[in-house]
């Protein structure tokens, strides 16, 4: 499945994710990958199964439970010329180390006035759907986004999960990868790249003009779907996937606006602070006088994620929802 | 070997007597002494480097009450023997992590007063361009990774530079300076771990000034004895005099000599003391003014200028040569940062992300 053959295979998300990071270990000496469980277990959610074994416990290397330890010792090893990947295991975890993310990765190049490049990578898995309760299931990569010297990426393609990490690497600034949960095993016909997928972009994954579905993440195949039902109902609607949450893509967001006049954003993450509320904000203030009806938000309900199967869905955005939201712009 | 010596439990904040326990003899303190100066000439250099930092940060202090200079300052007066003690055990291709007082990690590293001092002006020429202060030095021609203000946070960057090192078998030390408060933080319990589970080449240096801003040691550790906590990880820990300049140069040669034997991460707890408030802002109620006179006799200035002077190695006027040398070397900073450019604010932008950097510089 290298990126040298010109066919398309069966993958998975999981399996592409994992492509990228060998392909990274083999064509970087400088390249490792840290965090908890990575090594013998596999990782946490199976994505780094088998590169122990390739490529030894020093650069697969398994951490004790000290996400503020090993991630800052990740930004240390970054200083020092190295390109180390943290893996944490879930968004929730990463507030253990949001001092170093914050107080350190994001901000030592400003501090040290251009000294201090952190070319670190941070990957971690985001969200909901699981029934994994209040503390593995919350979507805060909105609260990253909101931080100057990150870069945010939510890969929710084969493509992107396959392809997003070695540019992410060769950022000379901190990245940080969401990875939904619920993504991992999507699969699917991966093609060969036609061209370097880029950071700074967001993707139309299919085009409309009645009304744009801006959405990123593990809410993207929920937009896609929504999108084959007012396609049912001869709504024509464009799927914006906004890939980069910092930077947003400003471009693709209004150009996607100017055509359609109308916009729904679908974000797990809570509505109140959120990324839903700032691409609302943005369309607000930049082409108002293009809606034709309020912009429309469907995000989460406000409530720490419940357990139980039916609270968790009641909890987050359904397709339904979309297309309701979609029916409130059109109508 | 009487200067690093284990740990004990101690039960009041008096300073350690002036010593004959904890004082170096001359002969051993500077066995590792650089080849060339001699002893009189090492010790001679030692002071130079404390007095630097003691001159600077009393203009400091004048500076500020002119409103020159603003923003948080940490004084690190009474602490010079640590910084500069440590440092001489350092080679340039080590790392050095520190705190926010750490103008003295500074100077001793050999950034200039003319760099660091433009710093505290915020202007384009302090060696953090501006844009760190006081609290935020940073050189990377020096290895001098900051300058962190978030007690502990240092630690864990420490702990990735050194795992650099190991990992690309290179033979340098990363050395980390942090206060007594760290050990109340998390961040310092998992750098120790880590460091001591992966034998990284991690010097770690608490300046144990026995208070965490105003809360006294006693008043935020259970256990005080902070050299035997840390040896419970498992790495080399040692309590030293930090008022004794040899003592500590000493203790760190041994420390980082062990940690290049690839014998993992060392500890060094350096009893010492700030004999200025916490900061600029600090009314300084929460100690007796005696407890603070007490501390002044062991001076680590004094203590140095004391033994050369009965060993016949400084005279008067010796002495006020490098006094005036160092107060031409401040004057010229001061004139030089009072003199340099401000950042446009056109560049607020800058250095935000790289390529902001580049798009606009």
């Amino acid at each position: 499945m290298g990126a040298s053959e010109t066919h398309e295979a069966t993958t998975t998300y999981r399996e592409a994710m994992r492509e990228a990071l060998r392909e990274a270990l083999r064509s970087d000496d400088r390249v490792f990958l840290m965090g908890e469980d990575v090594g013998r277990y596999g990782g946490c959610f199976g994505v780094s199964l088998g590169l122990l074994e390739e490529f030894g416990p020093e650069r697969v290397r398994d951490a004790p439970l000290s996400e503020s330890a090993f991630v800052g010792a990740g930004i240390g090893a970054a200083l020092a010329g190295l390109r180390p990947i943290v893996e944490i295991m879930t968004v929730n975890f990463s507030l253990l180390a949001l001092d170093q993310i914050l107080n350190n990765a994001a901000t030592l190049l400003h501090m040290s006035g251009g000294q201090l490049p952190v070319p670190l990578v941070i990957r971690m898995t985001t969200g909901a759907g699981r029934q994994l309760g209040a503390q593995h299931s919350h979507s805060l990569e909105g609260w990253y986004a909101h931080i100057p010297g990150l870069r945010v990426l939510t890969p929710a393609t084969l493509e992107d999960a396959r392809h997003v990490l070695a540019p992410a690497i060769e950022d000379p600034d901190p990245v940080l990868i969401f990875e939904h949960g619920s993504l991992y095993n999507v699969s699917g016909e991966l093609p060969s790249p036609t061209a370097p997928v880029g950071l700074d972009h967001a993707a139309v994954r299919r085009p409309g003009t009645d009304i744009s579905l801006i959405t990123y993440g593990g809410s993207l195949p929920k937009a896609l779907a929504a999108a084959d039902d007012l396609a049912a109902e001869d709504i024509s609607a464009e799927v914006i996937d906004l890939r980069t949450l910092r930077p947003l893509d400003d471009a693709t967001i209004s150009a996607s606006v100017a055509r359609t006049h109308r916009a729904v954003v679908v974000d797990e993450a809570w509505r109140t602070g959120s990324i839903a509320a700032e691409v609302s904000a943005r369309i607000a203030e930049e082409y108002f006088y293009e809606l034709d009806a309020p912009v429309e938000r469907v995000c989460s309900a406000e409530v720490p994620m419940p357990y139980a199967r039916r609270l968790e869905e009641a909890a987050l955005p359904q397709v339904a929802d979309i297309v309701a939201a979609a029916h409130r712009a059109v109508d | 070997m009487t200067v690093a010596r284990p740990a004990r439990a101690r039960k009041d904040s008096a300073p350690p007597k002036s010593g004959k326990k904890t004082r170096a003899t001359g002969g051993n303190a500077s066995a590792g002494a650089p080849s060339g100066r001699g002893v009189t000439g090492h010790r001679t250099g030692l002071l130079e480097s404390m007095l630097r930092i003691r001159r600077f940060e009393e203009r400091c202090v004048e500076l500020y009450s002119a409103a020159r200079i603003r923003g948080f300052v940490h004084l690190y007066i009474g602490e010079e023997a640590v910084a500069v003690g440590v440092n001489e055990a350092l080679t340039p291709e080590d790392a050095v992590v520190s705190t926010y007082r750490e103008h003295g990690h500074a100077l001793a590293r050999g950034i200039t007063a003319e760099a660091v001092m433009a710093e505290m002006y915020g202007r384009t020429t302090g060696c953090s361009g501006g844009r760190g202060g006081s609290m935020h030095l940073f050189d990377v021609s020096r290895r001098f990774y900051g300058g962190n203000a978030i007690v502990a946070g240092g630690l864990p960057l420490a702990a990735g530079l050194a795992l650099a090192d190991h990992m690309r078998g290179q033979p340098n030390v990363t050395c980390c300076f942090f206060g007594d408060g760290a050990f109340a933080e998390g961040e310092f319990h998992e750098t120790a771990n880590l460091a001591a589970l992966w034998k990284l080449p991690l010097l770690m240096v608490c300046e144990n000034n026995l208070y965490a801003m105003g809360t006294a040691l006693e008043r935020h550790e259970a256990q005080t004895d902070l050299a035997m906590r840390a040896a419970s990880y498992g790495m080399v820990a040692w309590a030293v005099d930090g008022m004794d300049v040899e003592a500590v140069e000493h203790a760190a040669r041994r420390a980082v000599e062990g940690i290049r034997n690839g014998t993992g991460p060392h500890f060094l707890e350096l009893r010492t003391y700030r004999f200025r408030a916490h900061s600029m802002y600090d009314p300084d109620r929460y100690r007796h003014k005696a407890e603070v006179e007490r501390w002044k006799e062991r001076d680590p200035i004094s203590l140095l200028t004391d033994r050369m002077r009965e060993n016949g190695e400084l005279g008067d006027k010796q002495l006020a040569r490098i006094e005036q040398r160092i107060t031409d070397e401040i004057d010229h900073a001061v004139e030089a940062a009072e003199r340099a450019p401000e950042e446009p604010v056109e560049h607020l932008l800058h250095h935000v992300t790289s390529s902001s950097a580049e798009a606009v510089s």
